[in-house]
């Protein structure tokens, strides 16, 4: 309907196609209460101009009633009554930006030590991790244990920010050490890319403007450096994953016959004339149709949101998932996991669950907690026959259907889990299947490689 | 129309990187094809504002070339902008689905509800919405709501599970990971569900114009009598008007939000294109609830306080 529009639409329409068209990046930040991360979250949506007139209106008056001279930035962002009487945060809240390179959404975790459960949950979306540490401080058991998370949960980027270097007196090698030691811890639990940054959220040192008082650090700021990091993995690296979520089937006289089914692309790339296995019946068929929301499409990829047609009519229904023929996931009812607990009711051996995958939910039993994690000093306690909230552990269970289920390392969509309480439903664990720095050494005491290792 | 737009996604994404808009799209689609497959009897609150509208938007598109499997369920204070009731009568007609209307008029006039002094209803649309919701026993509710409008709504889950007094308890949400939204619940409970939880107002004004969607006209510029309360201009109706001391002119305004008349504030504007009201709101130094609602700004706490009654 473009031919009808005037030149001067035409331009105006193209900005508008312009400006929605920027990637979107999902990141998490940790520190304890502290570190100052508030006021580091404060700031970056107060310099990125993300505060409205409005917003910093209700902090200058709140702080003003607090009898605060300057606007506490940390006001823009302690949502609840009982947090802002007690000062703390405790709940992941999501806040959103934008600058005119990229759109962002952040998880704003409590780092509080027994709101490991928070940064797990937090983390479990997003592609960047921020972890703050203070200057005077340096990497203390909370650093590591937000290193872990980040590292556990596979969080591609991790940025450490020091904070706090105005009362270092900006001194280089407070940063530099501080920055070595958390490389190198952080490198050795698999985190694949670390980038370290000096800042006082305070003063608004290098968050969003480059600082003038450290001008021997040549790096970005927290912001251009969130601005650049590549966003997303490449999907044709993957092997396909399609959880069916919803057969669609409309029955009408215009669709007599049609079949659709709808779901989420987990990972990879689908193409009109795939051959694709449905598990965990192993039934075989051919990809027809893809149909991306009103377009008929070639050629879909992960995340996108489709409704795939197939050449041959099959039993197939929510919980299935189709996966390339030739790269088709192993079944099994038998799931090694490191999972992070959640509930206050804790986790035990013998206990019966609902096991959510997907678009799966299955039941399931406990049948072995062979060890609980310290985040710490990654040492691991053997059989401690109950996870409490917020532990971290290594968890063995047998299901009653068959899961098509990938290790968490190879996809975080289809190896995570949540086991659900089939009483009243709560969700109790977050799951992660497959190995991880979680589970003892096969072996019993293995020697360790004490390289980086600070104990 | 849809075209997936590829953009730099910096280094490393390829070819593969979505547009924001085509992501967030995407999972809205996830959340709606999520509770046609794990709930019995899901409604879609409906008020004929922009954001119900993008969620119906999307809905039918979740499930095309079939209808939306869910009822709508609106909310009506009996204040409504005329517009609005009009487009929300035709947009039901052209899907063919089914509407129900939860009325705070009636309730007040068989003395369920008493009428507040200073004539807002918005606080009175709870009682009606959990009694619908029991009576209907629909078990989804979906909500327009978005994480970026109030401090309060910044911890709100996707799925947020409630109690059969329609309760938000913040320190009782179930964590939410990865994609995995847990709509497991007790009969009586009910989950409302967020699909536009990760959409900005920017966001859905950008999705409004690159899908083309009609919205009621009072959100573009049009003149209109309007009269100053409480630092709004407010548009005189059934509801009310001026009082003393208050003046009725004629000025360009739209409206950036679509609620309760007696509480809902116009803003002076030349926009008539949505270009341009994207390129205002662009340019906005005000967000929308703090620029438009009366009854936001009534605490710091105001929100969260009627969040836990069982309000939205």
């Amino acid at each position: 309907m473009t031919s009808d529009l005037t030149s001067g639409e035409q331009a105006a329409a193209a900005a508008v196609e312009r400006s929605a068209a920027t990637s979107q990046l999902r990141f998490a930040t940790a520190g304890s209460v502290d570190d100052g991360k508030s006021t580091l979250v404060g700031r970056l949506l107060h310099d990125s101009k993300s505060v409205l007139a409005d917003q910093l209106e209700a902090v200058e008056h709140a702080s003003r009633s607090r009898g605060q001279e300057a606007p506490d930035l940390a006001l823009l962002t302690d949502g609840l009554r009982a947090e802002r009487e007690q000062g703390i945060t405790i709940d992941v809240a999501y806040r959103y930006f934008a600058t005119p390179k990229r759109r962002f959404i952040l998880a704003d975790t409590p780092g509080h030590v027994q709101y490991t459960r928070n940064m797990v949950t937090g983390a479990s979306t997003a592609e960047l991790a921020v972890v703050l540490v203070d200057a005077r401080n340096g990497v203390v058991e909370q650093t590591r244990r937000h290193a872990a998370v980040a590292a556990l949960l596979r969080v591609p980027h991790v940025v450490l920010a020091v904070n706090k270097m105005d009362l270092v007196d900006y001194a280089e090698p407070v940063f530099a050490a501080i920055a070595e030691e958390f490389t190198t811890y952080a490198a050795s639990l698999g985190v694949p890319e670390i980038t370290a940054i000096p800042i006082s959220a305070l003063a608004g040192d290098n968050v969003v403007t480059a600082s003038a008082n450290m001008d021997w650090y040549g790096g970005p700021t927290v912001l251009e450096h969130l601005e650049t990091v590549p966003v997303g993995t490449d999907p044709s690296q993957d092997p396909a994953r399609f959880p069916v979520q919803y057969v669609i089937r409309p029955q009408t006289a215009e669709h007599p016959d049609y079949r659709g089914y709808a779901g989420q692309i987990a990972s990879g790339v689908l193409r009109v004339g795939d051959a694709v296995t449905v598990l965990p019946s192993g039934r075989t068929s051919a990809i027809t149709g893809i149909d991306a929301l009103g377009t008929m499409v070639d050629v879909a990829w992960a995340p996108q949101s489709v409704t795939l047609t197939l050449a041959d009519d099959l039993d197939i229904s929510r919980g299935d998932l189709l996966a390339p023929s030739d790269h088709a996931p192993e079944t099994t009812r038998d799931v090694e996991a490191t999972v992070c607990h959640l509930h206050d009711r804790p986790l035990r051996v013998g206990d019966r669950v609902l096991l959510k995958h997907t678009t799966r939910t299955v039941k399931a039993i406990i049948k072995d907690i062979p060890s609980r994690l310290t985040l710490a000093d990654l040492s691991h306690h053997p059989a401690p026959g109950e996870l409490a909230a917020n532990d971290i552990g290594r968890v063995v269970l047998r299901t009653s259907e068959p899961l098509a289920l990938d290790a968490y390392d190879a996809s975080r969509r289809t190896g995570s889990f949540l086991l659900l309480d089939p009483a009243d439903g709560s969700t109790l664990t977050a799951g992660m299947a497959g190995d991880s720095f979680a589970a003892p050494a096969k072996g019993a005491e293995a020697a360790r490689d004490d390289e980086g290792w600070d104990f | 129309m849809t075209t997936v737009t590829a953009i730099n996604a910096g280094e490393g994404a390829g070819l593969y990187a979505l547009a924001h808009l085509d992501a967030l799209e995407s999972e809205a689609v996830h959340i709606f094809r999520e509770v046609a497959g794990e709930f019995e009897r899901p409604v879609i609150l409906f008020s004929g504002g922009k954001d119900s509208i993008v969620m119906l938007h999307l809905a039918l598109k979740a499930f095309a070339p079939a209808t939306v499997p869910f009822s709508l369920l609106h909310v009506d204070t009996g204040h409504n902008f005329p517009e609005v009731i009009a487009y929300r009568d035709a947009t039901v007609a052209r899907h063919g689905l089914r509407l129900h209307v939860a009325s705070v008029q009636e309730f007040i006039d068989d003395g369920r509800l008493r009428e507040r002094p200073d004539g807002t209803r918005n606080p009175l649309q709870t009682v009606p919405l959990l009694d619908a919701i029991e009576k209907n026993r629909f078990d989804a509710v979906f909500g327009g709501g978005r994480r970026d409008e109030e401090k309060a709504r910044a911890k709100e889950r996707v799925f947020s599970l409630r109690d059969e007094f329609g309760g938000w308890d913040p320190r009782r949400q179930r964590p939410e990971l990865w994609q995995l939204y847990n709509g497991r619940h007790s009969p009586g409970e009910h989950v409302r569900v967020f699909p536009l939880s990760n959409w900005t107002e920017l966001d859905v004004w950008q999705y409004i114009a690159r899908e083309k969607i009609d919205l009621p006209q009072i959100y573009y510029a049009h003149e209109r009598e309007v009269f100053r309360r409480g630092g709004m201009w407010l548009a005189p109706g059934d509801w009310g008007g001026a009082k003393d001391g208050e003046t009725v002119e004629r000025r360009m305004v739209r409206y950036r939000t679509v609620g309760d008349m007696s509480c809902t504030g116009a803003v002076e504007s030349d926009s008539v294109s949505i270009e341009q009201v994207i390129d205002e709101i662009a340019a906005s130094r005000l967000t929308e609830r703090g620029a438009t609602r009366a009854d936001d700004k009534l605490s710091e706490a105001a929100m969260e306080d009627r969040k836990r009654e069982g309000y939205f």
